[in-house]
């Protein structure tokens, strides 16, 4: 193990986030992020069901037969999604509505499945639910992020508290009203993996074609 | 009828998968490079998709729902907790089915689609289908519509897809938007073209 358990945790948040660099679920970081208290839910679940679903799976690695591996992970994974199902239902009922099937479809966010597949089944339990936990957070930091940005300007306020008084409201903020819908995020997220990549320059991809000058003659 | 080619549209159209729900964004991105590929994907999303949402509302209606598993004897029972695991059985199982039937009956079939068909287990589209069945309640009839029409809305949208990237690699793009950044972007400006069709209403 080259890693310490701190560069584990810290590493997926910038160097190595799921979303910008590994391209894993992004399914559902666009559509549950129009305003900052369902992406934190959001975050929290996906959090949680990353590093348990890990931990469990890693312990039991040894005894998965590989054939039907991805029935027992699929298994493990849809477990933790309905604890976590009927826990918001329980305790947030208007927040799990807001996020309908969103919840069920942690179950196929690539995110888990991808590191169960890469990391889990490979290593030891604590070392696993490090890595889940940190993917998850890198997730969770790119939702919350989009999220801001969404409910900030898409409809002034932020946790549902007015931080910019809207023009309707007697206020002076015109909202903009594209950021509250869907494809606001694939932009924000457009921006955010451009920042990332100039901050970092070695995530950049190689062009396939170069444009050149060709001398005239 | 009529409401079934409303709700056929509806789901192609105006909420299409891909592009106004985000679902199946990872396999969207990822295998939208080349338009063969893309097209090879959608139809197999688009078969799985048909089969697996009405099985999961048979499913639904006869062992899971409050109450539907009164032909067994316990009319109180309630079994919808245990809806997610049971949907992702099915798909898992419809797709291991569907793979050894191509195999064995269509091979030159098999051969092309062969590597997507597990990838489509994990995709968010098939599972978002069968719970959007569930959470709007549909019927058998309208559960096959929708399984069909939205399997081929999200078809269109990464055939579409591909045909944007395949001409976008020869632009001269910005290091840091090279690749996936672009990817986005354009996919937010289809999604926005997609929008468009939120005013038809049948």
């Amino acid at each position: 193990m080259s890693q310490t358990k701190r560069e584990m945790l810290i590493d997926p948040l910038v160097d190595n986030n799921p979303i910008t660099l590994q391209v894993l679920g992004i399914c559902s970081a666009l559509a549950v992020t129009s305003s900052l208290q369902v992406s934190f839910v959001m975050a929290l679940a996906v959090t949680f069901v990353t590093s348990f679903s890990s931990f469990f799976i890693s312990c039991l690695r040894n005894q998965i037969p590989g054939s039907i591996r991805i029935i027992v992970q699929m298994v493990i994974i849809a477990s933790l999604v309905i604890l976590v199902d009927q826990v918001l239902k329980a305790y947030a009922f208007e927040i799990s509505k807001t996020l309908s099937v969103f919840v069920g479809l942690i179950i196929t966010n690539c995110i888990v499945m991808g590191r169960a597949e890469a990391f889990a089944m490979k290593n030891p339990p604590v070392a696993s639910f490090i890595d889940g936990l940190g993917n998850g957070m890198g997730y969770g930091l790119i939702l919350l992020l989009v999220g801001f940005i969404r409910e900030l300007f898409g409809n002034g306020s932020l946790f549902g508290v007015t931080i910019l008084e809207t023009v309707n409201n007697g206020g002076w903020y015109v909202p903009n009203g594209m950021l509250l819908l869907p494809p606001s995020a694939f932009f924000i997220i457009g921006l955010i993996i451009w920042a990332f990549r100039t901050w970092k320059p070695n995530q950049v991809e190689e062009r396939e074609y170069k444009i050149q000058q060709v001398e005239a003659h | 009828m009529e409401g079934l080619i409303s709700l056929a549209v509806k789901a192609i159209f105006v909420e299409n998968l891909a592009l106004s729900f985000f679902l199946g964004m990872c396999t969207f991105i990822a295998v939208s490079k080349k338009i063969s590929t893309a097209l090879g994907l959608g139809i197999s999303v688009m078969v799985v998709q048909a089969i697996t949402v009405p099985t999961n509302n048979l499913l639904l209606s006869y062992l899971l729902k409050p109450g539907a598993l009164a032909w067994a004897g316990f009319p109180d029972v309630d079994l919808t907790f245990l809806g997610l695991i049971s949907y992702i059985g099915v798909i898992a199982a419809m797709v291991q089915i569907l793979e050894m039937v191509l195999d064995k009956y269509f091979p030159p079939l098999y051969n092309a689609l062969g590597i997507f068909l597990p990838l489509i287990t994990v995709n968010c589209a098939i599972l978002g289908g069968s719970l959007f069945m569930v959470e709007r309640d549909y019927n058998f009839a309208e559960a096959a519509t929708y399984g069909v029409s939205s399997g081929f809305g999200w078809a269109l949208a990464i055939t579409a897809m591909a045909g944007v990237r395949e001409k976008l690699k020869y632009s001269d793009i910005p290091d840091g938007l090279q690749g996936l950044g672009i990817t986005f972007i354009t996919a937010g400006l289809m999604a926005m073209a997609f929008m468009s069709f939120s005013g038809v209403k049948l």
